[in-house]
C-alpha cells in the first residue's frame, strides 16, 4: 500500500519539498559540461514519468469522459460519470469510512511511532537495537502476507486472541462484526507502518543538534520534558511529512480490506473508495466510471496532499 | 550516541523508554512468532494446538508440500515474485540514480518546471494510475505479460527526489570539475565518481524500491490472469481462497502460513544485513 520512503527535513532548513537552489546553482555556473549532458540523464527517467504517470492520467481522463451502454453503446457524456461518482451512495459510504479510519488511526501510529523514536533517541542499549529491528521487521513483510497472519490471529480457530475472554467466563471476541472490524483493521494497519515511521522520526531526531537542549539540561528539565518541548517541536516537519504520505497511504486502502473480506463477508465491494474503483473495472466491466472513480480519487489525494504542503511550507517561512 | 549528548544514563531515567520498548517488541514479534510456529505444524495441529506454542515439527513436510502443491506452483512463484522486484529495483534505481544527478548537477531547459512537477509526481496515489496503466498496456498487448508488472514498477519519483538531495550535499561540485578539467567524459565521472559517493543513497532506494515491488499486490492482481506468471502475494491470496472455499477438502492452510513465512524471510533477512548502509541513507534524507 504505502511504499516510498520519506525524508524528513529539520527545522531550520529550507522548505522541505522546495527545490535547492541556490548555493549549488551559483557554484554551477562555472561548469563547462557538455551542454545536453543533464537533459540525457534525466531523459529516461522523464520517459518512464511520460509512459507510466502522464499518458494513464490523461487517458483515465479521457475515458472517464464517455460512457458505455448497452442501447447507445459509447458515447462522449461529458463530466456526467463525475457527478455520478459524488453522488453515488456507495462511494460515498466508502469515503467516509476510509477517512474516519484515517482520522483515528492516523494520530494512533504516528503517536506510538514518535513514542518509539524518542525512547530510541533517549538510550542507546543492546535492547534499544533490538527493539529498533524489530518494529521496523513488519515492514518488510507483504500487506498480503499481513492480512492473512492477522486474520488467522483474529479468528476463533486459529489464533489466540479471540477466546481470552471465555478464561474469565466471558463470550468470545468477534474481530470481524460490524464494530470491530475497523478496529481489526486499523490494528494491522498499525502494526506494519508504525516502525517505519519510527525509524524515519528517530533518523530526524538524530539530526537535532544537542545544542539546543543543552540549555533545557542544565536548568534542570526531565529527560520527558525535554522530549516533549524541545525534541518534538524540533522535528515537527519530519512529523508532517509522514502525516502526509500516512494519508496518501490511507486513502488508497485496499490490500488489507480485500484480504479481510474472505475472513468478513460485510466487507463490501464499496468497503473503500479503491476496492469500489476496482470492483467497478472487473467485477462489473465498467472500465468508464472505474476511470472516473480512479482519477477523482488520484486528484483528491493530489489536492489534499499538496494543500498540506503548501500551507506547511508558508506557515514554516511566516516564522522564518 | 546519545551517551554525551547531556542525558545521564541512569537506570531511573531509561525505564520508562525500556518499558515502552519492551511492550513495542512484543507487539511487534507476537504475529511473526506465530507464523514461525504455525509453520511448524500440520494442518490439524494448526486447527487444534495451542496457537503460540509447538505441536509435531512438521515444517520440512510443510515445505516439501509446498513446492509439491499444483505442480510446484509456490517454485514458479517465488522465482517470479525475485524477477520482478529484482528487475524492477534494478531499472527503478538507475533511472533515479541518473535523474537525481542530472538534476542536482545540471542546468538545461525545462529544469525547474520539472522539478516542481517531481513533487507533485510524488503525492500522485500509486493505485489510481494502475487501472488506467491497465487500460493501456491492453492496449498494446502487454497485459498478462511480466513486463506489465515490471515496466509500471520503474516509475520510482521519490528516489530521484532522494538521490537528487544526496547528491546535492555529499557530492562536491569541485571533484566533478576537477574531473572535467582532466577531461573524464561525463559518464565516466557519473560512473566512476558520482555513483561510488552516493552509495548510501543507491542502497537505500533499491531496498525500498525492492521491497514495494515484491510486496505488491494491487498491481500484479490487476494486470495479471495466467497463475503462472503470479508473484508471491497473489498466488498466495488464490490458494487461501481455495483453503477457505473447500475447508476440509484440502487440506492448505498449513501451506498458506508456510507460504508466507517463506515469503517474508528474504526480505528480512536483506534489511538486517544490509542495515548499515539503508539506515545512513535513510539519515541522509532525513538530515535533509
Amino acid at each position: 500500500m504505502r511504499s516510498t520512503p520519506i525524508t524528513a527535513p529539520e527545522a531550520d532548513d529550507p522548505p522541505p519539498l522546495a527545490p535547492v537552489e541556490s548555493r549549488a546553482r551559483r557554484r554551477s555556473r562555472r561548469v563547462t559540461a557538455h551542454p545536453v549532458a543533464g537533459t540525457l540523464f534525466v531523459l529516461p527517467f522523464f520517459l518512464v514519468v511520460v509512459a507510466f504517470l502522464v499518458v494513464p492520467l490523461g487517458y483515465a481522463f479521457w475515458l472517464s469522459l464517455s460512457s458505455k451502454s448497452l442501447a447507445l453503446g459509447t458515447r462522449f457524456s461529458g463530466l456526467d460519470n463525475y457527478v455520478r461518482a459524488f453522488t453515488d451512495p456507495l462511494l460515498l459510504d466508502g469515503l467516509l469510512r476510509v477517512v474516519l479510519f484515517g482520522l483515528v488511526q492516523i494520530p494512533i501510529m504516528l503517536g506510538i511511532a514518535l513514542a518509539g523514536a524518542l525512547a530510541l533517541d533517549a538510550v542507546t542499549t543492546k535492547f534499544a537495537i533490538a527493539f529498533r529491528l524489530i518494529a521496523f521487521m513488519p515492514y518488510a513483510v507483504p500487506a498480503v502476507v499481513g492480512a492473512l497472519m492477522w486474520g488467522f490471529l483474529y479468528s476463533r480457530t486459529f489464533g489466540p486472541f479471540a477466546d481470552l475472554p471465555t478464561l474469565v467466563g466471558g463470550d468470545p471476541i468477534d474481530f470481524f462484526s460490524v464494530s470491530l472490524l475497523l478496529v481489526s483493521l486499523g490494528n494491522i494497519v498499525t502494526w506494519a507502518w508504525t516502525g517505519y515511521n519510527m525509524i524515519i522520526l528517530y533518523s530526524a531526531l538524530q539530526g537535532v543538534p544537542r545544542e539546543m537542549y543543552e540549555a533545557a539540561v542544565i536548568d534542570g528539565a526531565t529527560p520527558v520534558q525535554i522530549a516533549l518541548r524541545v525534541k518534538v517541536p524540533a522535528i515537527k516537519q519530519a512529523i508532517s511529512l509522514a502525516a502526509i504520505f500516512t494519508v496518501i497511504g490511507t486513502m488508497q486502502f485496499f490490500t488489507e480490506p480485500q484480504i479481510m473480506a474472505r475472513f468478513a463477508p460485510q466487507i463490501s465491494a464499496g468497503y473503500t473508495p479503491n476496492l469500489y474503483a476496482y470492483n467497478q473495472a472487473f467485477a462489473y466491466s465498467d472500465f468508464h466510471y472505474s476511470a472516473a472513480l480512479s482519477f477523482a480519487l488520484g486528484f483528491l489525494v493530489f489536492v489534499v496532499a499538496y494543500a498540506f504542503v503548501f500551507v506547511n511550507n508558508r506557515r514554516r517561512g511566516k516564522r522564518a | 550516541m546519545t551517551l554525551g549528548r547531556g542525558e545521564n544514563p541512569t537506570r531511573v531515567k531509561t525505564r520508562l523508554p525500556h518499558l515502552l520498548m519492551g511492550v513495542g517488541i512484543l507487539y511487534f514479534l507476537v504475529p511473526l512468532l506465530w507464523v514461525v510456529v504455525a509453520a511448524t505444524k500440520s494442518q490439524p495441529d494448526l486447527l487444534d494446538s495451542p496457537a503460540l506454542w509447538f505441536a509435531e515439527f512438521n515444517l520440512f513436510e510443510n515445505i516439501g508440500q509446498l513446492f509439491r502443491e499444483d505442480d510446484g506452483a509456490y517454485g514458479k512463484w517465488l522465482v517470479n515474485t525475485a524477477l520482478y522486484s529484482g528487475l524492477s529495483a534494478v531499472g527503478a534505481t538507475a533511472l533515479a540514480a541518473a535523474a537525481g544527478y542530472g538534476l542536482a548537477r545540471f542546468r538545461f531547459p525545462g529544469k525547474r518546471l520539472f522539478e516542481t512537477a517531481l513533487l507533485g509526481m510524488i503525492m500522485v496515489p500509486a493505485t489510481a494510475l494502475v487501472l488506467p496503466t491497465y487500460l493501456i498496456l491492453s492496449e498494446v498487448e502487454l497485459v498478462d505479460t511480466m513486463w506489465a508488472v515490471i515496466l509500471p514498477s520503474l516509475l520510482s519519483p521519490f528516489g530521484a527526489y532522494l538521490i537528487r538531495v544526496y547528491v546535492d550535499e555529499s557530492v562536491p561540485v569541485e571533484l566533478i570539475d576537477s574531473a572535467r578539467i582532466d577531461r573524464a567524459g561525463e559518464l565516466r565521472i557519473f560512473w566512476q565518481i558520482v555513483v561510488p559517493m552516493m552509495r548510501p543513497a543507491i542502497v537505500t532506494v533499491f531496498l525500498f524500491t525492492l521491497v514495494a515491488t515484491w510486496n505488491n499486490y494491487f498491481l500484479p492482481l490487476v494486470m495479471l490472469s495466467d497463475a503462472d506468471l503470479y508473484p508471491l502475494t497473489v498466488g498466495l491470496t488464490t490458494w487461501f481462497n481455495t483453503a477457505q472455499q473447500e475447508a476440509g477438502t484440502r487440506m492448505l492452510f498449513n501451506l498458506v502460513v508456510t507460504g508466507s513465512l517463506l515469503a517474508i524471510v528474504p526480505l528480512i533477512v536483506a534489511f538486517v544485513l544490509l542495515q548499515r548502509f539503508w539506515r545512513s541513507g535513510a539519515a541522509a534524507g532525513a538530515l535533509k
